[in-house]
């Protein structure tokens, strides 16, 4: 099993970084090449989260995205923020989507779940081992080389 | 690739082609491109994804953002947008039920074949 860990500040241009070392690693996993769109959506999806909760609890902590292969492609992307920032994560109704009163935050959020959800069919969000946070793993299928 | 904006009058319609990538990063300068169209005067805002290559939550954020300023506005919004990835994105947030999609810029304004949106 290879292991690829990256570590940056909670700013969203480091997203793309991610981004970009997700598909790589998982290009080299031998994830189907149809799979790295959605691969790629769902990395910057749960980094944008992680970078967005940092911001909202003024954390510099580092963001960790960490990606393993073996039996399949593991991304495990790892915030610090307080675990009641986490929950309450739904997928919102076209008539909630454009009322005025939803906010854009709230908007962004309610998308990015969605996101997370339509690509990812193995997805867990769960809190961290030590300390405040929450984990976003998602895992995709590999091809035999 | 950088995200790159560029807007042009097509009858009464304003559009605003996008190209590269909207993400948390680059969303903030579409969202205020768009308020300045808005605060502008343009009242009928097309927004052309053809030469988008990467869309995220934040970006449509920023999209649906728009349509709700152009409506207290009285005004329009559509988008345009041909590529099933992009187009399959707006179906798993439901926002295909949200904005009108075309498929063309001349679809989008009504100087075409008469087609309507794609949703």
């Amino acid at each position: 099993m290879a292991t690829v860990r990256l570590s940056f500040s909670p700013a969203p241009v480091h997203v793309r970084t991610a981004r970009l070392v997700g598909v790589a690693v998982a290009r080299r996993a031998g994830v189907a090449e149809e799979l790295l769109d959605e691969v790629r959506l769902a990395i910057g999806e749960a980094c944008t989260r992680a970078v967005a909760l940092h911001n909202q609890y003024g954390l510099a902590d580092l963001v960790t995205v960490e990606m393993s292969d073996s039996d399949s492609y593991a991304v495990r992307v790892i915030d610090h923020a307080p675990i009641e920032a986490s929950v309450g994560l739904a997928k919102l109704p076209p008539d909630e989507l454009a009322a005025e009163s939803l906010t854009d935050e709230a908007l962004t959020t309610g998308v990015g779940f969605a996101l997370l959800a339509g690509f990812v069919d193995d997805l867990q969000v769960r809190p961290v081992e030590d300390g405040p946070g929450t984990e976003v793993r998602m895992v995709w299928p590999v091809q035999r080389r | 690739m950088e995200l790159s904006l560029a807007t042009r009058t097509v009858a009464e319609h304003t559009v605003l082609e996008v190209g590269g990538e909207v993400d948390v990063y680059t969303a903030p300068r579409l969202r205020e491109r768009l308020v300045e169209l808005v605060d502008a005067g343009a009242r009928n805002v097309i927004v052309d994804l053809a030469g988008v290559e990467f869309l995220d939550s934040t970006g449509l954020g920023v999209l649906v953002g728009a349509m709700k300023r152009l409506r207290v506005a009285n005004g329009t919004f559509g988008l345009v947008c041909s590529k099933e990835p992009l187009l399959k994105i707006f179906r798993i947030t439901a926002l295909d039920q949200v904005f009108p999609i075309y498929p063309s810029v001349e679809a989008a304004t009504g100087d075409g074949d008469g087609s309507g949106p794609i949703s």
